[in-house]
């Protein structure tokens, strides 16, 4: 196993001591065992605290525009830009990571030249609810990842787990484990094929509506409102996210389960096309609630219906954001009751160069 | 105060007897730790270390909570006149296995809300029986914030393991006397003067660290407000509201009136200060615009603001912020950069 910290140490050390970039944005260790914690380091001494490890599950791509924004020349709200060109930030990417890069790429939030991507093919990162449940909710005071166990410890437990069986759904059903996009790869790529990337959505798919609709009601039924998923998400950048308008008020505030669905059914539709199922927002939730099981669903639907996924290509066009005119139109012409289901139209042939 | 010996067989039993006229809830066991939740006769609290994953305000403060009803019907000559609620009336809850942190909540949140007839009626109709802890997680500070693993403060009945797999119960209030298990013999002497030891060792250990409240209250507020730290607590901070959710001492609302077919009613909800809409003004001015305002307020609130009106921090040190934080960020680590800047002599 390539020691990934340490290179990801060096290289920062090296771009912040060249003064190719102005911050490195990373990972730092979290104050408790299976915690990692979002880092900026912004001298080559900080490089030293950035770490690598299976617990880094918050994506950095969400912080990278206002490290972007925080490494600028401070400058008054009417000043013009700077002349010359603006400062880099180098990131760590891996393949979703990299891919959500590029739909910020694709929606001008972020301009590749401002940026040093250092890729990472990912081995699938640590879900530590998993883990707590392999452990039964016992508290865990240490964690040594090797390159194929867990060894867990803590009062009167001493565990060792084969990484795989908790690694998060995400990273197991992921076909693009390496990075789309990078300026330095900092280890060996990674391919991972033969997975079933939609079995757990198609389940649900199986089931009738009212039972849909119950397994949505359940599954919903702790949150709590807090919007970690939506804040965690490099995708929500609203500057007013529709619950937080008040003028007028789009959705309740409270715990009302018509609100708490409403909120989680258009947070997922605003991420159709866009979500490159990163786990995020499942890692983020205090809950435990199985978001991206939604924002899955509707990642097949595009994949089914326009032929494309999320962030491969930085020149593409945005599949909701474009129109062709072989756009599947199923729910205007088949009438009432028509649409696309499951056996929806086939995916569009590329179009000739 | 009264010390009660119980066998721990009868435990279940004594639930049961108090959830005839009231409902009874408490920390029951899942694959992912302590929840709490409905106890059935016959089942008793899990016994799990540290407080379980929801915060006691749950049942104090309800998400959301009617405060009055109304309405809109033009044809009523009482239309928009504010009627109280339908009260849950005689709602009694009993809460078992409540940790002394959580206990100590209620009575830090009982200083905002003393003239809260709402948050007073549910204090008064609820029954707090608590657990001590034997052991702390490693998120566990109750003794840095003004607490103690065997701390009475807010509670009725405190059960705490005795020899010979008993229970024993400290009767610490009227109300706490009234609930009482009926199977409960005096404990013995040896017993009180046990108790008492081990509450003894419980408060050299706190006196062993530094009490943080009287550097921090007498620091410069506006220094400390102004201190170059808070940006860099705040960079990986996601302004999600989970920490303030999950907070047993964070209690700020808005109130909305809902109204539908005729009908309306006033409802609090929680509110969190990580949520820019929490302070924008009607003119479309925010205050607290940008996020490390907005956490540094949330710590300033805890450690320094409530502490100034009130007295204590307003945090018991349950550690649910820590665990459950998405991004790592840990209040202990926050605090100890307020007391390192209070030290220099800002």
């Amino acid at each position: 196993m390539p020691d990934l910290a340490g290179q990801i140490r060096a290289a920062a050390r090296e771009l912040l001591a060249a003064g190719e970039v102005a911050a490195v944005l990373g990972f730092a260790p979290g104050p408790l065992p299976m915690t990692t914690r979002p880092f900026a380091a912004r001298t080559p001494a900080e490089a030293d605290r950035l770490t690598w490890n299976g617990f880094c599950v918050m994506n950095p791509a969400n912080l990278l525009p206002e490290i972007l924004a925080a490494v600028e020349p401070p400058r008054g709200p009417k000043d013009p830009p700077p002349e010359g060109p603006l400062p880099k930030v180098a990131v760590v990417a891996t393949g979703c990571w990299s891919r959500n890069i590029v739909v910020q790429i694709q929606e001008g939030r972020v301009r590749r030249e401002r940026l040093v991507i250092l890729g990472i093919p990912s081995r699938g990162m640590i879900d530590r609810r998993k883990v707590l449940r392999r452990v039964g909710g016992r508290e865990i005071r240490r964690v040594e990842e090797g390159a194929h166990e867990l060894r867990v410890e803590g009062p009167g437990l001493h565990e060792t787990i084969p990484r795989w069986e908790v690694v998060r759904d995400n990273c197991r059903t992921c076909v693009h484990p390496t990075p789309v996009v990078y300026d330095r790869l900092l280890a060996e790529p990674v391919e991972r094929t033969g997975v079933d990337r939609y079995a757990q959505v198609a389940e649900i798919e199986a089931m009738t509506p009212e039972d849909r609709w119950a397994w949505f009601r359940r599954e919903i039924a702790p949150c709590l409102r807090c919007y970690a998923c939506r804040n965690v998400c490099p995708l929500c950048y609203c500057p007013t996210c529709f619950v937080d308008d008040s003028r007028p008020q789009w959705v309740g505030k409270s715990l009302d389960p018509a609100d708490t669905a409403l909120f989680h059914l258009l947070r997922a539709y605003h991420c159709a096309g866009r979500c490159t199922d990163c786990g995020a927002c499942e890692s983020a939730c205090p809950m435990g609630i199985r978001l991206r099981l939604l924002t899955k669903k509707l990642e097949k639907d595009v994949l089914e219906l326009f032929g494309t996924e999320a962030g491969l290509d930085p020149g593409a066009p945005l599949p909701l954001a474009a129109f062709r005119p072989d756009d599947p139109d199923e729910f205007l012409t088949a009438g009432p009751g028509g649409g696309a289901g499951p056996e929806g139209p086939p995916p569009r042939e590329e179009e000739p160069a | 105060m009264k010390l009660l010996r119980l066998p721990r067989q009868a435990l279940a039993d004594w639930l049961a007897a108090l959830g005839r006229d009231a409902e009874v809830f408490g920390p029951k066991a899942t694959a992912e730790g302590p929840a709490l939740a409905s106890l059935a006769p016959g089942e008793t609290p899990d016994e799990a270390p540290g407080p379980p994953k929801a915060p006691l305000k749950t049942f104090f403060f309800p998400q959301p909570e009617t405060l009055a009803v109304f309405s809109t019907r033009r044809d009523d000559p009482e239309a928009h006149v504010l009627r109280p609620p339908r009260l849950e009336a005689g709602r009694r809850v009993v809460l078992a296995g409540v940790r002394p942190c959580d206990a100590r909540s209620v009575v830090l949140n009982a200083l905002p809300f003393a003239g809260d007839p709402y948050f007073q009626a549910r204090c008064g109709a609820t029954v707090l029986i608590g657990a001590a802890c034997a052991e702390t997680c490693g998120t566990c500070f109750c003794r840095w914030t003004g607490g103690d693993p065997l701390g009475t403060e807010g509670l009725d009945l405190l059960l705490h393991p005795a020899d010979g797999g008993d229970l024993l119960v400290e009767v610490l209030t009227a109300k706490g006397e009234g609930a009482a298990p009926e199977a409960g013999r005096p404990a013995a002497a040896a017993d009180a003067e046990g108790l008492a030891a081990r509450r003894e060792a419980s408060r050299r250990a706190a006196g062993r660290a530094p009490d943080p409240r009287p550097p921090l209250a007498a620091v410069d507020l506006l220094a400390l407000h102004g201190a170059p730290f808070w940006g860099r607590v705040a960079e990986p901070c996601l302004n999600c509201g989970a920490c303030t959710f999950l907070c047993p001492t964070c209690y700020c609302f808005d109130i909305q009136d809902e109204t539908l077919r005729g009908r309306g009613r006033r409802i609090r909800y929680w509110d969190s200060c990580m949520f820019p809409l929490f302070t924008r003004h009607a003119s479309g001015h925010n205050p607290r615009g940008a996020k490390f305002q907005r956490v540094r307020n949330r710590f300033l609130h805890k450690f320094r603001y409530f502490p100034d009106r009130y007295g204590p921090f307003s945090c018991v040190g349950c550690g649910r912020c820590i665990r459950e934080c998405p991004v790592g960020i840990d209040v202990r680590e926050v605090l100890r950069e307020m007391l390192a800047f209070a030290g220099r002599g800002a």
